[in-house]
This record gives C-alpha cells, sequence and structure tokens, in this order.
C-alpha cells in the first residue's frame, strides 16, 4: 500500500466514523433539536406546568376569539387540540387554518399562556390568482391534511 | 486532466474559460433579476415580501456548495499533497463566508415579516449559523501558522471535519420540527413553486453559481502569482546569502 492510499483511506475512513459519531449524537438529542412539540406530544408526554415550551400546529378554523387586545385560539395538529391565550401583536401571516408556533406556559386548566406567536409559513409559493382558482376548482388542499 | 491539476495548466485553462463564465454570469442575473423583480407575480400569503427568496436561496445553496468546494479541495490536498487543491480551499472559503452571511441576513429580513421574529433557534437557522463560525475558524486557522503549508493542513482537516454539518442543513427541516419551511425546490414531488416563480429562482441560482466559479478562478490565480512571488524572493535571499558567505 502506498502513502497516498494509505491517506486516502484514513480521510475516508475518519469521515465515515465522524458521520457516524454525528448521527448518534443526532439521533440521542432528537427530542431536544425539536423547535416546538404538537398538542397531541403533550398528550404522550408529561410536561410540568412551570415549564416554558414552544407548541406548533394550525390554528383551528372558527376558534379566533378577540376580546379587547386578548385573543384566544386553538392550536390543533388534526389528532389533539390545545387552547391557547395571548395578548400583544400577531405577525401578518396568523390566520385560521395556518400554521403556527406560539411560546408560554401550561397552566393547571390545560390552558396555554402565549408569550410570543410566530406564523409558520409552508413551502408553497403561488400567485394570488392561482390560488384563488384552485380553491374555486375544489383542488385546494388545506395545511396538515397533505401530510 | 487537462492539466489543470498544476498551477500553470489552471491558469492555461482558467484563461479560456473566464471570459465565458463572466458573460454568463451577467446575462443569467441580469435576465434573472428582470424576471425576479418585474415579471413574477407577488405571492398569495407573502405578498412582495417573496422576492427576497430569489436572493437567499441561491445565497444558501452557494454557502453550501462553497463548503463542500473546500473540503473536497482539502481533501484532494490532504490526500495527494496537491498543492492546487490547497489554493482552491483557501481561495473558497471566504467566498462562501460571504454568501452564507448573505443568506443568513436576507433569511432574517424575511423572518421579521412573515414568522414574526429575526430569529429563531431552530435547526435549520442554528445549523446555517454554524456554517458560518466553521468557515470563519477555517480562515482563521490557516492564517494561524508562520508556514502557509501546515496552516493548509491543519484547516483542511477542520474543513473536512465540519463537512457533516452540510448534509445536516440540507436535511435539518425533514429530520426535525423547525420553524423554517421545508425545501420546495428540491422536493422529491417536484418543486412547490409556481411556474411564473420557479424561472427567475433557476435563472438567479445557475448565475450565482457562475459567479461564484469565476470568482474563485479569480481567487486562485492571485493565490498562484502570490506563491510566485514568495518562492522568487525567498530564492533572492538564499542567492544573496550563498554570495555574502562566499566573498
Amino acid at each position: 500500500m502506498t502513502r497516498k492510499q494509505r491517506r486516502l483511506y484514513f480521510v475516508v475512513l475518519g469521515m465515515l466514523a465522524l458521520g457516524a459519531a454525528t448521527a448518534l449524537v443526532l439521533t440521542a438529542m432528537n427530542d431536544t433539536l425539536v423547535y416546538f412539540y404538537t398538542p397531541s406530544d403533550l398528550t404522550k408526554r408529561h410536561v410540568s406546568v412551570e415549564r416554558r415550551l414552544r407548541i406548533g400546529g394550525l390554528v383551528e378554523q372558527g376558534s379566533v376569539a378577540r376580546h379587547g387586545d386578548e385573543v384566544r385560539f386553538v392550536v390543533t395538529d388534526l389528532q389533539a387540540t390545545l387552547p391557547v391565550v395571548y395578548r400583544g401583536v400577531l405577525p401578518d401571516l396568523f390566520r385560521e387554518g395556518q400554521g403556527v408556533v406560539t411560546e408560554g406556559k401550561l397552566d393547571q386548566q390545560g390552558l396555554f399562556h402565549a408569550s410570543e406567536v410566530l406564523a409558520k409559513h409552508d413551502e408553497n409559493y403561488m400567485p394570488k390568482e392561482v390560488a384563488d382558482a384552485l380553491k374555486k376548482s375544489g383542488q385546494w388542499q388545506e395545511e396538515g391534511k397533505k401530510q | 486532466m487537462l492539466g489543470l491539476s498544476t498551477p500553470s495548466g489552471f491558469i492555461k485553462v482558467s484563461k479560456l474559460v473566464s471570459p465565458w463564465l463572466w458573460t454568463a454570469c451577467v446575462l443569467l442575473i441580469g435576465a434573472g433579476l428582470y424576471f425576479a423583480l418585474f415579471v413574477s407575480p407577488a405571492d398569495y400569503q407573502q405578498g412582495q415580501t417573496v422576492r427576497i427568496m430569489y436572493i437567499h436561496v441561491p445565497s444558501a445553496w452557494l454557502g453550501m456548495f462553497g463548503y463542500s468546494v473546500m473540503a473536497l479541495a482539502s481533501a484532494a490536498g490532504l490526500v495527494w499533497k496537491n498543492p492546487l487543491a490547497d489554493l482552491v480551499a483557501k481561495a473558497s472559503a471566504p467566498i462562501g463566508a460571504s454568501f452564507t452571511f448573505l443568506c443568513l441576513a436576507t433569511g432574517s429580513l424575511w423572518g421579521k415579516p412573515m414568522w414574526g421574529t429575526w430569529w429563531a433557534w431552530d435547526a435549520r437557522l442554528t445549523s446555517m449559523l454554524i456554517l458560518l463560525f466553521l468557515y470563519f475558524g477555517y480562515i482563521a486557522l490557516q492564517n494561524a501558522f508562520d508556514d502557509p503549508g501546515r496552516g493548509a493542513r491543519a484547516a483542511a482537516i477542520l474543513a473536512l471535519a465540519g463537512f457533516v454539518n452540510v448534509p445536516v442543513i440540507k436535511f435539518s427541516v425533514d429530520w426535525w420540527k423547525t420553524l423554517h419551511q421545508p425545501a420546495s425546490l428540491m422536493k422529491m414531488s417536484g418543486p412547490a413553486l409556481h411556474p411564473s416563480m420557479l424561472t427567475p429562482l433557476l435563472l438567479m441560482v445557475s448565475g450565482f453559481t457562475c459567479f461564484f466559479v469565476a470568482v474563485l478562478i479569480v481567487r486562485v490565480r492571485t493565490e498562484i502569482l502570490a506563491a510566485k512571488i514568495r518562492a522568487l524572493r525567498l530564492s533572492e535571499i538564499h542567492a544573496a546569502q550563498g554570495s555574502g558567505v562566499a566573498g
């Protein structure tokens, strides 16, 4: 085996070992690498009341209610739901049926007190006319139902 | 391969290729900007803000492409001790770092009006920030040695170790729940972009890539000339010392 070949094997083996190690670490840390939990994650795991956490999902159709500067809405992942209350400015993209990520704390009654609400955008890009035409022809798929 | 693996061969080939690359770059980015700013429509949800994507996506691509070029050239430099490979890796780093920064900056400008925040510590944004830091580390390490050969070798090992981050960036949106949306362009079921938006995006991606290669060539040629000057200076010093001893 020439020295060049030895160096080549060394680099290839090193990269493989490093890749495997990274994969193991990332798999082990899977739970902490997610940016948010879904409402059905909450039913599966025990969440302490005092911990700050982020909940993501869709704003349920017809659930948004405003009283002054207080907004109440329901976050759903189409399996479980979570009621949220929030005071403050909502992002422009916030609307019913749209993805949302909210940060805050759960109280004893299971109501989520949000201190921040972020809109989540999906990967679809199209002009308004195309979106309208799709809705008209009944080919429109609501977010969440595609998955 | 065309004598490309030697510095003199590289200069010869690059003189042929460079004018064509710059022409393609100007034409593609010119057409891309025209389509992106005037022809393509506003998005049904994002409105005019969607146009940031035509800079953001090509920048993200070049940030990762530049790192891949750097890692590949570093591996070639380590294994075959090819001096040109070390120069290509060195030349690629600042270009890739600039585009990574551009990607983060434009993403932040888009995030404020769309998400409601400039920054979020989700897997995609964080891994892209790590890429920028890897570039900084690479550039710093390379310049930390008096002997350019040793600097290149140390930096090459860092470049290879950091390469594991590139697939993590790409697949972060599929592996974990992130605030950042999943890929629109490189999607199994075909692009999730309307053709009127796909055209300017593809023009910009190809134009940016031509720009990257063209600038890379300029930088590598400069590095070759700088190495030649260094070698000439050293031989002059040796000659002066030699005659001094003889006299």
